[in-house]
């Protein structure tokens, strides 16, 4: 018998498919990642701290502390993801070792390259990376990212500009269909990416790898919103830790992701939840997450 | 025509539904227990099984799939589905399942995402399969009553039990039919007697 095969696309963009349908938390230690885990979390994304809180701190923000990494490995028995810097392929690799099962490569922390982002081929682990638009999923999946996200704008409980970005992403693909190849191939040219790519995902009429939800989603209906545009699951960051009753919010936007068509399930996981993260308003921020990267 | 479910709680639904489709089988998402009621057979996809668990409970599906599975309706789980159908389950992280098949199952026993792999499996009647195992458990023992029809490494890795089938790994993302085909025909047969 052959040897086993690891790494390959298709173990890769697996992971992924296995996370559809389900709500990855932002955990900043052991018991919120236990927690998350009680709640049905899918995955937990380990952080030194969630965005509201890196936004309020401002500074370099980098990968977490390992030991606050295999802490949150240790804690549960689902999927652990990580942050790396974007570009930053030796964080890359220092999780890889650590065991992560997903790297981010995230706008959330500070840029280490501005030219490049990583070479996510090179590497056993998937990767799932944030995009605005077509051309930048493309771009990054043509990296080897397995998985994208919305970039949204982190840390805010605003989930308009994640809204944008699915809304993006979806009338990009549809205009697709409308195109002969001259313009395919312009557009594979703007975009950066081979054209056979850009062809692919015309056919499959969505994007060819599997797509989250993430940046601002802060309560059950904004998750469901979400998967009703089309989304294959939820990233929740500050929205879980950040509300008044964690436990009860991270129950209910679970909830929600799976029953996200039936209003009746959303008006009853919605009831009495306590207080949402205190959102905050796009045009008042100084620093836009979602330009970093391109 | 029998109406295959796929439950539709979390994880990869969709391809099992593709791969159901592609049989020429009718095949409908399983939120909860009137779309249960709408179907005479159920596949449990691959997931997160602690995630599924807990809406299992929530929706109350584990109850009505226990009924339904002891009066005959044939369930095939993959991964977090096998571990969902066992009645014993080792590092449980929690996980409440439905303790239908008499199997041991270790989940995440071949370590993390970095140690999934590929592997080349000879199935009973079904010939050479490509097993994809992606963060997969292991089945550590089996009954009495347990029949094997796939081992790797002396492990099993798709057992049948009278109305019940459990596998580790994943046909439906390399879009390889036949064990759902082995599965879709024995529920057909089933028609006539109570158990296949």
């Amino acid at each position: 018998m052959k040897k086993p095969l690891k790494g390959t696309w298709k173990l890769k963009e697996g992971l992924a498919q296995m996370l559809k349908g389900g709500t990855i938390m932002d955990v900043v230690n052991a018991e919120q990642a236990r927690i998350a885990e009680k709640a049905g979390a899918c995955a937990v994304m380990a952080l030194e701290r969630v965005p509201a809180d890196i936004r309020a701190a401002g500074g370099v923000a980098r990968m977490a502390d390992p030991k606050k990494i295999r802490e949150i490995i240790q804690a549960v028995s689902i999927p652990v993801m990580a942050k790396c810097r974007i570009g930053h392929f030796v964080e890359a690799q220092v999780l890889q070792e650590l065991g992560v099962d997903f790297i981010d490569e995230s706008e959330v922390l500070t840029p280490a390259d501005e030219a490049h982002h990583v070479d996510k081929k090179r590497f056993t682990v998937p990767f799932v990376c944030g995009a605005r638009n077509l051309g930048e999923a493309l771009r990054r999946m043509n990296e080897g990212a397995a998985m994208i996200r919305s970039k949204g704008e982190a840390g805010t409980g605003n989930v308009v500009e994640a809204v944008r970005h699915v809304r993006a992403i979806n009338e990009q693909v549809d205009l697709l269909k409308h195109m002969g190849l001259h313009q395919l191939e312009e557009l594979a040219r703007n975009y950066r990416v081979p054209l056979e790519l850009v062809e692919r995902t015309r056919e499959a009429g969505r994007l060819l790898v599997v797509n989250f939800a993430a940046g601002g989603i802060a309560t059950p209906s904004d998750a469901a919103l979400m998967m009703q545009l089309g989304c294959d699951g939820v990233f929740v960051g500050s929205g879980i830790f950040k509300a008044k009753n964690p436990q009860k919010m991270a129950k209910a936007i679970v909830l929600a992701v799976t029953h996200y068509k039936d209003a009746k399930v959303l008006a009853r996981v919605s009831e009495g939840l306590g207080e949402a993260m205190k959102g905050q308003e796009i045009s008042k921020l100084d620093v836009r997450l979602q330009e970093r990267g391109w | 025509m029998k109406r295959v479910g796929v439950l539709a709680l979390q994880g990869d639904f969709f391809e099992h539904l593709q791969t159901l489709k592609k049989l020429g089988v009718e095949a409908a998402e399983v939120r909860n227990q009137e779309d249960l009621a709408q179907v005479q057979g159920l596949v449990i996809p691959g997931g997160e099984s602690t995630t599924m668990s807990q809406l299992l409970a929530e929706t109350g599906l584990d109850q009505a799939i226990r009924a339904r599975a002891k009066q005959g309706m044939a369930v095939y789980g993959t991964c977090a589905g096998a571990i969902l159908l066992a009645k014993k389950v080792l590092n449980d992280g929690g996980v409440k399942g439905l303790g239908l098949m008499d199997i041991s199952v270790e989940r995440n026993a071949y370590g993390r995402q970095v140690d999934s792999f590929e592997a080349e499996l000879e199935a009973n009647g079904l010939g050479k399969l490509k097993g994809v195992f992606i963060r997969a458990p292991v089945i550590q023992s089996v009954g009495r009553g347990v029949e094997v029809l796939a081992s790797l490494d002396g492990k099993p890795v798709l057992v049948r039990q009278g109305n019940l089938l459990a596998g580790t790994f994943h046909p439906e993302i390399e879009g390889e039919a036949r064990v759902h085909q082995w599965f879709v025909e024995r529920l057909k047969a089933e028609s006539t007697k109570h158990r296949f």
